[in-house]
């Protein structure tokens, strides 16, 4: 199994050395040649499991309530301005 | 006093035999004794242990735990005390709110001693993926305690705590509980409430309790169970009380064997060791048969596409905008975003990601993650038919028992397939149990019990008659 790491990692948001590309790129293969082995299983008639434990999506009502602790949240903030998250420019002027 | 356990304990605090004060303090001394060896703990945190046990000393806090030290795995959040995951993205991170289970446990009057070590994200059977520090074995300080909850089990065994939480996505309770000679038990998928539990994989993640013994896992497990409205994959059924179900008896039960969990691949002495647990509760008059479970053989590749599939999705949000770490090097949003992701995560969550990422990508949705919720399908499937005519399972909690640090540290796909036994469990969603069973060259050896879906009772059952017949939760570590 051949890996477009780069590609993958571009996805991931992930930056990574040119030593890290070839170890992950390795690892990867070994680890999805293993997986090769479920496409020995036929599995043309048989559903997906995504939770184990069948449920139903749960709604609640849309009612705002107050948030009490914003001081705690913004206090995690890498950068605040005015009470809001301080990010790098994203639109240029 | 810190050496007892929880049900030892509350009956002397309930006639005055000792004072929450001296159970704590006893604890901390413990700590300072060996925490420089064992390294359980990210934080401590005893000023609030004191003051807390103090409250319980003067009746002004009360509950079914009060006075009980207890370890929180450091992925669970907890108002304004540092939860790191053992990771560098989070090292600064002091959560505005608390795990619903934190708040349970303050409502209960436990005493949060601090907060355990664990694989980065609870990603790793060794906490040599912790970006803090490596636990060590209580019981060999060359050998790992296990993982993902190795600082909770760790803790536990080595006396450092008397209770311990732990999360378990592909076995982080049940192998560390077993590497370390205690009880520890992943309950039924959305049995107890994950709000506020770090997400790693949301459809296998699950919190349960680390024990001494099985009295303290069905105490704390009643503190723990119940709906919550904040997590949406939490049942809505009335939670037991799980102490009825100490029974010494288990007539009438099946217990069905594990016949692919128990051949090639498991240590000598684990499988004598299950072998013998298995006549003695057949001696207690239980039914015993053998049962094939065909496609667990399949479960690590399974288990090993979608958790990383889900964790490279649940990991998305950190990128250094609203907490935790942001990388210096930003110059614009994406750069800031990988720079970020590429300092503050280690070795095995990015291999993580990368491989989730891979296997959720356009092109191999199909052939990879698809493939692997229909396999899921037949292993849950399998474990359906088994508890057709069985109404426990037993296997060994892990083919080997704790190895060497370093060992396994440089072959990541050795280290997957050592989670064969306890993998399954999550996938199906069911609860299982690990309890101390007998001794390989010194290193303890677990028991697991597998039940069905709610049923954590006729586990409890099973183990508690399996416990009472037995002495191996008694022995002790010496540390050296």
């Amino acid at each position: 199994m051949k890996i477009n790491i780069d590609q993958v990692a571009n996805l991931a948001r992930l930056n990574l050395t040119e030593e890290e590309k070839k170890l992950y790129g390795e690892q990867l293969s070994n680890i999805l040649d293993h997986a090769e082995e479920l496409q020995k299983l036929n599995t043309d008639k048989v559903a997906p499991t995504s939770h184990a434990i069948p449920m139903k999506n749960v709604f609640r009502e849309d009612k705002a309530i107050p948030c009490k602790n914003t001081k705690d949240i913004m206090a995690n903030a890498p950068e605040e301005q005015d009470h809001m998250f301080k990010v790098p420019r994203i639109i240029e002027e | 006093m810190n050496k007892k356990p929880a049900h030892e304990l509350l009956s002397l605090l309930k006639n005055k035999k000792v004072s929450a004060v001296e159970i704590v303090k006893s604890t901390y001394e413990q700590i300072e004794k060996h925490e420089k060896e064992i390294s359980a703990y990210v934080t401590l945190t005893k000023e609030l242990a004191l003051k807390q046990a103090k409250a319980v000393d003067e009746g002004k806090r009360s509950g079914p735990l009060a006075g009980i030290p207890i370890a929180v795995k450091d992925n669970m959040c907890t108002k304004g005390i540092l939860t790191t995951c053992s990771s560098k993205i989070l090292h600064n991170y002091l959560p505005p709110y608390n795990a619903t289970i934190v708040e349970k446990l303050e409502a209960a009057g436990a005493i949060t001693i601090g907060k355990t070590n664990l694989d980065e994200f609870a990603m790793g059977s060794s906490t040599e993926n912790s970006a803090i520090k490596t636990t060590k074995n209580p019981w060999n300080l060359n050998c790992v305690p296990g993982g993902s909850s190795g600082g909770s089990a760790a803790a536990v065994a080595a006396d450092e705590t008397v209770l311990a939480l732990g999360s378990d996505t592909g076995g982080s309770i049940r192998q560390p509980a077993s590497f370390c000679g205690i009880v520890g038990m992943k309950p039924t998928y959305g049995r107890v409430s994950r709000y506020g539990l770090v997400a790693f994989a949301s459809s296998l993640d699950q919190i349960g309790p680390m024990t001494k013994d099985v009295r303290d896992c069905a105490i704390l497990l009643n503190v723990l169970s119940g709906y919550d409205e904040k997590d949406s994959t939490s049942a809505k059924l009335e939670a037991p009380d799980y102490t009825k179900a100490l029974i010494d008896d288990v007539k009438n039960l099946t217990v069905g064997i594990i016949d692919e969990l128990m051949g090639e691949g498991v240590e000598g002495s684990t499988k004598e060791a299950i072998e013998k647990a298995v006549k003695l509760l057949e001696s207690k008059g239980a039914k015993v048969k053998k049962v094939s479970l065909p496609h667990l053989k399949y479960s690590v590749a399974t288990y090993y596409l979608i958790a990383p599939a889900e964790a490279s999705s649940n990991l998305g949000r950190y990128d250094g905008v609203k907490y935790g770490l942001r990388s210096k090097e930003a110059k614009d949003l994406i750069t800031m975003y990988k720079n970020t992701r590429a300092e503050g995560f280690g070795p095995e969550v990015k291999r993580r990601i990368l491989l989730g990422t891979y296997a959720l990508s356009a092109g191999y949705y199909d052939a990879y993650y698809l493939k692997a919720l229909k396999v899921r399908t037949l292993i849950k499937e399998d474990f359906e038919k088994a508890f057709k005519d069985c109404d426990v399972l037993i296997s060994p909690t892990s083919p080997i028992p704790a190895f060497k640090i370093g060992e396994k540290a440089n072959d990541p796909l050795s280290m997957y397939l050592s989670d064969i036994a306890t993998i399954p469990v999550n996938l199906a969603g069911l609860p299982a149990i690990s309890i101390p069973c007998g001794f390989a060259n010194g290193l303890p050896i677990g028991l697991q019990i597998i039940g069905k879906a709610f049923d954590e009772e006729t586990i409890l059952k099973a183990a508690y008659t399996y416990e009472q017949n037995t002495n191996w939760h008694k022995e002790k570590a010496e540390i050296r």
